[in-house]
């Protein structure tokens, strides 16, 4: 089943003409309504005029999540603020928030990109659907749930916390579908076994799996386990949240929202524009956002486009997996996290050196990080609750921060490897199988 | 009489109480009490020695992370109930101990106490049947 034919399957013409005419009208937008972005035109010498189709697009500057930062929180809104409707925030690397303010027009082109994607998965008005993405400042939760509601399916906003109750709502509501982190799936399999159920006793044959990196082992482990089939369900928060693309049943490449999303792979070191099929950096420029509209917003995903028509009858562009990171973002049960996050954390406590090493790990299928820090030798004490008590408040300082808990622990100082140059801080043992 | 203790902070790691104790051994300093004080992933080694200042110097020498604390070490009969009254006493004049740790042999037992409040203690020690000594 396909939710909007009129655009999903569009013509290449017509999609090329309706994104040249919408790309126009966002660049007088920002142009008029964002003065960073003027003064970033205005310093390249390109005028609103200067774009005359959507291939003029490598005329525009580059927005990177380094601006949204600088701009905090709402120096990149287009809308005045009596249009916004809802905001929602990512975390940021310095402790800024990144802040998403939508209209009521961004969340209804939300809750219709949601719809395709769902549809496309297969999921129909007949569905008990679970949203199993947090619920709140993070667009995952929200995000899906308004899909699943505009789709006219009986949503279930389970968000995150407690998995035995959340498989006793599946059995006994008849939950078809979910929508989770692919981590978060394998550990609602796991818990099952634990409590001594098969994936016969429950109804699920849909899952919506997105916010982080995830290979066809896990997809087929997931499907195994609980009895269902997995789509990919791209998104981020910059740009709208998820919905940005989706898979269809045949399940190779995501489909881009492409009229509202327009897709750019770019050379990280070079920024030049690279042709379809090459692997690269993929850049968004939101067509129909009104809130916060971004041109050519640098993910720093790393994938492929492809331009091959599907058999799904679908004519958008398709994105391959995100094959890697052009920065050293880490992506920790489904939520951002930087190493600087975690440096400018230890560099405000006089306890510690400035020396770190994250390990991530996965365990029972759910994420971990564990945060080494050395104690400054001075900061020593004989005291176990001293040292404890210096434990818990980096501990805490860093929830604070990154949203996700983490093992705080206590090193010898000098204890961790030096290393030339960059700084190597990052142990990352999770096995994508 | 305090003594110097020596507390020396370790990672839970295999082999590191060891890498302590040989370079003690090279420098030719003998332990004369130690125990282990540990949580999930580190432990406080408090211990003990004749020679502290050298001792000091060699296992900073070798970037571990030492210091000092004053503690109060005491013989005592090594028979049932002798710790007990002098514990009394201290409990007694609301003095708090915050770790300690023995070893008895033939018929004297020691007693390494960390108090709240050591000079307090050490009164109250001198005053009730115990030796407080300057070492082992």
């Amino acid at each position: 089943m396909i939710w909007n034919p009129n655009k999903e399957c569009m013509s290449r013409e017509q999609m090329r003409a309706l994104q040249s005419k919408r790309l126009q009208k966002l660049v007088q937008y920002v142009y008029h309504n964002v003065p960073f972005y003027r003064h970033k035109m205005q310093a390249m010498d390109v005028a609103p005029e200067d774009i005359k189709s959507i291939d003029d697009i490598v005329k525009l500057p580059f927005t990177t999540k380094q601006d949204l930062r600088d701009n905090y929180p709402y120096g990149l809104q287009a809308a005045p603020a009596s249009e916004i409707v809802r905001v929602h925030a990512s975390s940021g690397t310095t402790g800024n928030p990144t802040i998403v303010g939508y209209t009521r027009k961004d969340l209804a082109v939300w809750s219709e990109v949601m719809a395709r994607a769902l549809t496309a998965y297969g999921v129909t008005r007949d569905d008990t659907f679970s949203v199993s993405y947090g619920y709140g400042l993070f667009t995952g939760g929200l995000g899906a749930h308004y899909g699943v509601e505009n789709l006219g399916a009986t949503v279930i906003p389970t968000s995150t916390g407690n998995t035995e109750k959340h498989i006793r709502l599946i059995r006994d509501l008849k939950i078809t579908g979910i929508a989770c982190t692919p981590s978060y799936a394998l550990y609602l399999a796991e818990t099952l076994d634990k409590m001594g159920l098969k994936k016969e006793d429950i109804g699920l044959r849909i899952g919506a799996f997105g916010a982080e990196p995830w290979t066809e082992n896990m997809r087929n482990e997931i499907e195994q386990r609980l009895g269902l089939k997995g789509f990919n369900l791209y998104g981020l928060s910059e740009i709208m949240g998820p919905g940005v693309s989706y898979e269809c049943q045949e399940q190779n490449g995501s489909h881009i929202n492409e009229d509202h999303f327009y897709p750019e792979i770019i050379n990280p070191e070079t920024l030049e524009q690279l042709p379809h099929g090459e692997q690269g950096e993929l850049v968004f420029t939101t067509l129909t956002k009104e809130g916060m509209p971004l041109l050519r917003y640098r993910t720093k995903d790393l994938c492929t486009l492809h331009d091959e028509v599907c058999a799904c009858g679908r004519t958008s562009i398709k994105m391959g997996r995100i094959v890697g990171r052009s920065d050293d973002m880490l992506i920790i049960r489904g939520i951002n996290v930087f190493p600087s996050q975690v440096e400018s954390v230890i560099l405000e406590m006089q306890e510690f050196e400035p020396q770190y090493m994250l390990v991530v790990d996965r365990v029972n299928n759910l994420d971990t990080l564990q945060v080494q820090v050395e104690v400054r030798r001075e900061q020593f004490s004989d005291d176990i609750g001293r040292m404890l008590a210096m434990k818990k408040r980096l501990a805490d300082r860093l929830k604070s921060v990154l949203s996700i808990s983490a093992d705080v622990r206590l090193m010898e100082p000098g204890s961790i490897e030096r290393s030339q140059g960059k700084g190597k801080h990052v142990i990352d043992n999770r096995q994508l199988k | 009489m305090k003594i110097k203790q020596l507390s020396i902070f370790l990672e839970n790691k295999t082999g590191r109480i060891n890498e302590v104790t040989k370079i003690l051994s090279h420098a030719g300093i003998n332990m004369q009490a130690f125990s282990m004080a540990e949580t999930t992933d580190f432990g406080i080694l408090r211990l003990i020695v004749a020679e502290v200042d050298k001792a000091v110097e060699v296992l900073r020498e070798a970037n571990f992370a030492v210091m000092l604390t004053d503690v109060v070490c005491i013989k005592c009969r090594n028979e049932a109930g002798a710790l007990s009254t002098i514990l009394d006493r201290l409990s007694e004049q609301n003095i708090f101990i915050e770790y300690m740790y023995a070893f008895a042999e033939d018929d004297r037992a020691n007693v390494v106490i960390r108090p709240s409040d050591i000079e307090r203690c050490i009164e109250i020690l001198s005053q009730c049947q115990c030796d407080v000594i300057n070492n082992f």
